[in-house]
């Protein structure tokens, strides 16, 4: 496979999907079955209950925003796919310019390097366990771990990042044996912790003292948070909003035969995104009730204890090994890996994008050692939450311009796809209408303290108004006249 | 074999997801469950490869969170 094909998905990369091509829906239904069961689950999941979510609060916002998430897919992205069967990226290329697409790509490429330095430290958290290595977060966003963590996150960082170099198939193949399993085990450590909490009655379940008992051990460490009902909607809704509202999911279902394949997703969340993040929280809970000295950390030098002594820190590796042993810790390092591997091979087909003289190999392996790096600072896997909702706050509006493009402009008398029939590179009024809702977007977040998932549809929508508006300005007459002909 | 291979994953599937819910029950120690979740794994990773040679998805090469 050539480096040039292999980027989004292989086939019919510059070209409409040939009805001869098109799958049923039951292939996607199998395809979805095994996405959103990684690495990223056994983080989030247990930073849920670390925010102090409740455990209604967490089942109805849970269920509320994962069904959001699925509707999204169904009536925003595969419309569009299906009208169009192009790729994101070759969709972009047409409206918004091939060198725009580059910067985006490699805006893209380096917070996929981020994502994977989160899982390469899930996963030396996990591979630490036998070793002893503890893992234990800084106060400071940007203070490393103790000496051993670090250099065992070196060590996995170089392994992920030389296999990915070798390419995405092997761990692809890897990914798609483990997907079924990987589910099994989530669903394993969910009810054996239930059952470690004794949890197992139904009177037990329905009073939950298991989760507000873990709750009120975490707020007695680390001081008093709250994680309310429409916070877990708007997060469940929103952590994949690069793929739905961000149409990065239009390469998957350019190949849908029906509109009903835009239902499948809904395996992919209720399994990954409520199934395995409840079933990650449990582990937590349930080690802060049986072990707690695993879980509450001492707090590092030059800081002070908010409440009780020590801060709880949830560290995967820790959580699976004490639910189901060694395959859990098997569980937290494939997925960790199968997760990472394929992000960092993504980001070095970016760079390489900018780099096309280097070899995809060497940009993998650039991307591979700023993952590293970003693994290498613990804060970034422990404020996941925050970073997935910038990620769609930043990738989530060129959705937004997809959408202008494919109902507004011919609407509003402009040209659709600009960039191809002008000729631009980059078209300018995509440039602003993106990056400067972008750029509030993260100030809030960054500067503000605004939960980073509520930015993403405000962002959304300015970006898609303020490309109808730029492109009045900017398009030429003479391609508007094209249109009113 | 293939057959074989299939029925082996199966009952490895089970040998990692289902001691839990006997656990659960109070049937079983967690330390048969750990072990068992173990021997699961090792024989799914041993038989699956043999029958789940499927292609790629189509986006096999995308980021999933």
């Amino acid at each position: 496979m050539s480096e040039e094909t292999s980027n989004s998905g292989g086939e019919f990369e510059r070209e409409p999907v040939p009805d001869s091509a098109l799958l049923g829906n039951g292939k996607f239904w199998g395809m979805y079955a095994g996405e959103h069961a990684a690495g990223t689950e056994f983080m989030i999941g247990p930073l849920f209950l670390a925010a102090g979510a409740s455990l209604s609060d967490l089942l109805l916002g849970l269920l509320l925003g994962n069904l959001l998430a699925v509707v999204t897919w169904r009536f925003l992205v595969v419309p569009i796919a299906m009208a169009k069967r192009l790729t994101l990226y070759y969709q972009l290329e047409r409206i918004a310019g091939g060198g725009l697409v580059k910067f985006y790509n490699v805006v893209n490429g380096l917070l996929f390097c981020f994502l994977a330095g989160a899982m390469v430290t899930v996963s030396a958290s996990a591979v630490g366990v036998p070793f002893g290595i503890a893992f234990d977060v800084p106060s400071n966003f940007f203070g490393l771990s103790n000496p051993s963590f670090t250099a065992l996150v070196a060590v996995v960082g170089v392994v992920i990042a030389i296999v990915a170099a070798g390419g995405y198939e092997r761990v692809a193949r890897v990914a798609n044996i483990a997907a079924p399993w990987m589910i099994a085990v989530f669903a394993a450590c969910g009810i054996v912790s239930l059952a470690q909490m004794e949890a197992n009655s139904v009177a037990a379940l329905t009073e939950g003292e298991f989760w507000s008992g873990a709750i009120a051990t975490v707020q007695a460490h680390n001081g008093e948070q709250s994680f309310g009902f429409w916070q877990i909607v708007v997060f469940a809704w929103l952590c994949n909003g690069a793929m739905h509202f961000g149409m990065a999911d239009l390469s998957i279902f350019r190949f849908a035969r029906s509109k009903a394949a835009g239902w499948a997703p809904a395996i992919g969340m209720f399994l990954g995104h409520y199934m395995a993040w409840i079933a990650a929280a449990l582990l937590l809970a349930a080690l802060l009730k049986l072990q707690p000295s695993l879980a509450i950390m001492p707090v590092p030098e030059g800081d002070e204890d908010v409440g009780l002594p020590g801060t709880v820190v949830a560290n995967p590796g820790q959580l699976a090994f004490h639910s189901l042993g060694w395959a859990g810790i098997l569980c937290v390092v494939i997925a960790g890996w199968t997760t990472a591997n394929p992000t960092i091979y993504r980001a070095g087909l970016a760079f390489q994008g900018v780099l096309p003289s280097r070899s995809r190999a060497a940009m993998t392996m650039v991307a591979g050692a700023i993952a590293t790096i970003a693994g290498a600072f613990p804060n970034l896997s422990a404020q996941l939450l925050g970073f997935v909702g910038t990620y769609g706050t930043v990738l989530g509006p060129m959705g937004a311009v997809i959408f202008v493009d494919f109902y507004l402009m011919k609407t509003f008398g402009m040209q659709d796809e600009y960039a191809d029939r002008s000729g631009a590179r980059a078209n300018i009024a995509v440039l602003i209408a993106w990056l400067l809702p972008v750029a509030v977007g993260l100030y809030l977040i960054f500067q503000q303290g605004l939960f980073a998932a509520y930015a993403v549809i405000p962002c959304w929508i300015t970006c898609g108004v303020l490309y109808l508006v730029l492109s009045r300005l900017t398009q030429k007459a003479s391609h508007r006249s094209e249109v009113n002909r | 074999m293939q057959s074989i291979a299939k029925i082996v994953s199966l009952i490895t599937l089970g040998l990692v997801a289902l001691p839990c819910l006997l656990y659960f029950a109070g049937a079983i120690g967690i330390d048969a469950v750990k072990w068992t979740a173990l021997a699961g794994t090792i024989g799914w990773f041993l038989s699956t490869p043999v029958w789940m040679s499927r292609k790629l998805s189509i986006d096999a090469d995308e980021v999933e969170i």
